[in-house]
């Protein structure tokens, strides 16, 4: 197969890849559950007390909607900040395999470390999928500049979605704010499901779902640390045994 | 909690223990493969989190969706999952169904 000259005017210049990267993400369905997932993260950040300036940061800075739930209903909550960074810390293990399977698609022959840097901050759920499923159509020399787009666009979704969540909020009558509210588990329950492949993924999704809420009523402490480490280990454990067994 | 506090916060619990996956993936990326065995039990542990934090959350919801009863936000999540399965493994159609269930019920039931 012989490269595609870059004869795409969506790609004939690093803006222009940049910006086509920028539309993509405004044209995937991804980005309105990525709108919804943060109006609900801005309503459950003010509803922990928590200012417009502070939730907007922590959509740049963490850029992760499950990390950023922990963050807020654990500080929220008066959960102690070391317990809170390994919590945030186990949930965002998960970037590790997609930045490493996804900064070798990008990169070509010409590109500096230095260069990857931002893509990799910016990867995320969203950007994982979007960039996994369009790239191919994409000249590789354009790779860099069309993820950073891609990334940009989501995470302007997300900010708007931060605006937007924080100020309807508080003016909303209680059944829509039950409603924004409802969409950050109703969400993540279903981009978590729709990425489940392997059995152990469908177990740890399970046991999650029955021992988050068992040992927190225990009172235990660290109990989402405990949820992942039990929970996760045996899923992983019961998909290796029968995979071992087979 | 002042305001420097919180910012402070966000950056030693929220940005670096998030930040560091990222960048250990930026090592990462120059040799090992992916789905290696060490990566597929973070993974399940990430995905136990995940389902624990939605679990808590619509068993233990903050103050505004605390008010809709158990049982509705039940069946929302039950209906909106039935959805995501039968309309072609989409999400928005399974949030949409979710959500509308969520405020139909959440009417009916005078709040």
């Amino acid at each position: 197969m012989s490269p595609a000259p870059t004869t795409n005017p969506a790609y004939c210049s690093r803006t222009a890849a940049f910006l086509a990267g920028f539309r993509a993400a405004w044209g995937a369905a991804l980005a309105y559950v990525v709108i919804g997932t943060y109006i609900g993260i801005a309503a459950l950040a003010r509803d922990f007390g928590f200012d417009l300036w502070w939730a907007a940061a922590s959509t740049l800075l963490v850029w992760a909607a499950p990390a950023q739930v922990i963050l807020v209903s654990a500080l929220g909550t008066g959960g102690g900040a070391v317990e809170t960074a390994l919590a945030v810390g186990v949930s965002s293990a998960r970037l590790l395999p997609m930045v490493m399977s996804l900064l070798p698609l990008i990169r070509g022959p010409q590109t500096s470390h230095r260069a990857l840097i931002l893509p990799a901050h910016l990867t995320a759920v969203s950007v994982w999928i979007e960039a996994l499923r369009l790239l191919q159509s994409v000249p590789r020399e354009r790779h860099v500049p069309f993820v950073n787009g891609l990334g940009v666009g989501f995470m302007a979704a997300a900010q708007a979605g931060t605006v937007a969540g924080y100020y309807l909020a508080g003016s909303l009558p209680p059944v829509l704010s039950a409603g924004l509210l409802f969409l950050t588990p109703i969400s993540f329950l279903i981009s978590t499901t729709r990425n489940c492949r392997l059995m152990s993924d469908w177990l740890a999704l399970a046991f999650g779902i029955v021992l988050g809420p068992l040992l927190a009523a225990l009172h235990l402490g660290l109990d989402l640390l405990w949820t992942g480490i039990v929970g996760g280990s045996l899923a992983y454990a019961i998909h290796r045994l029968r995979e071992t067994l087979k | 909690m002042s305001e420097l506090y919180a910012y402070l916060l966000l950056l030693l619990v929220g940005f670096l223990p998030t930040e560091i996956w990222r960048m250990l993936g930026f090592v990462a990326a120059h040799g090992i493969a992916d789905e290696t065995e060490l990566f597929l039990w973070g993974r399940s542990v990430a995905t136990a989190v995940l389902a624990g934090v939605i679990a808590k959350l619509i068993l233990f919801p903050p103050e505004a969706l605390a008010s809709v009863p158990l049982v509705i936000r039940l069946g929302a999540i039950g209906c909106g999952f039935l959805a995501f399965l039968a309309v072609r493994r989409s999400v928005l159609a399974g949030v949409a169904t979710g959500e509308v269930v969520l405020i139909v019920g959440a009417l009916a039931h005078g709040i």
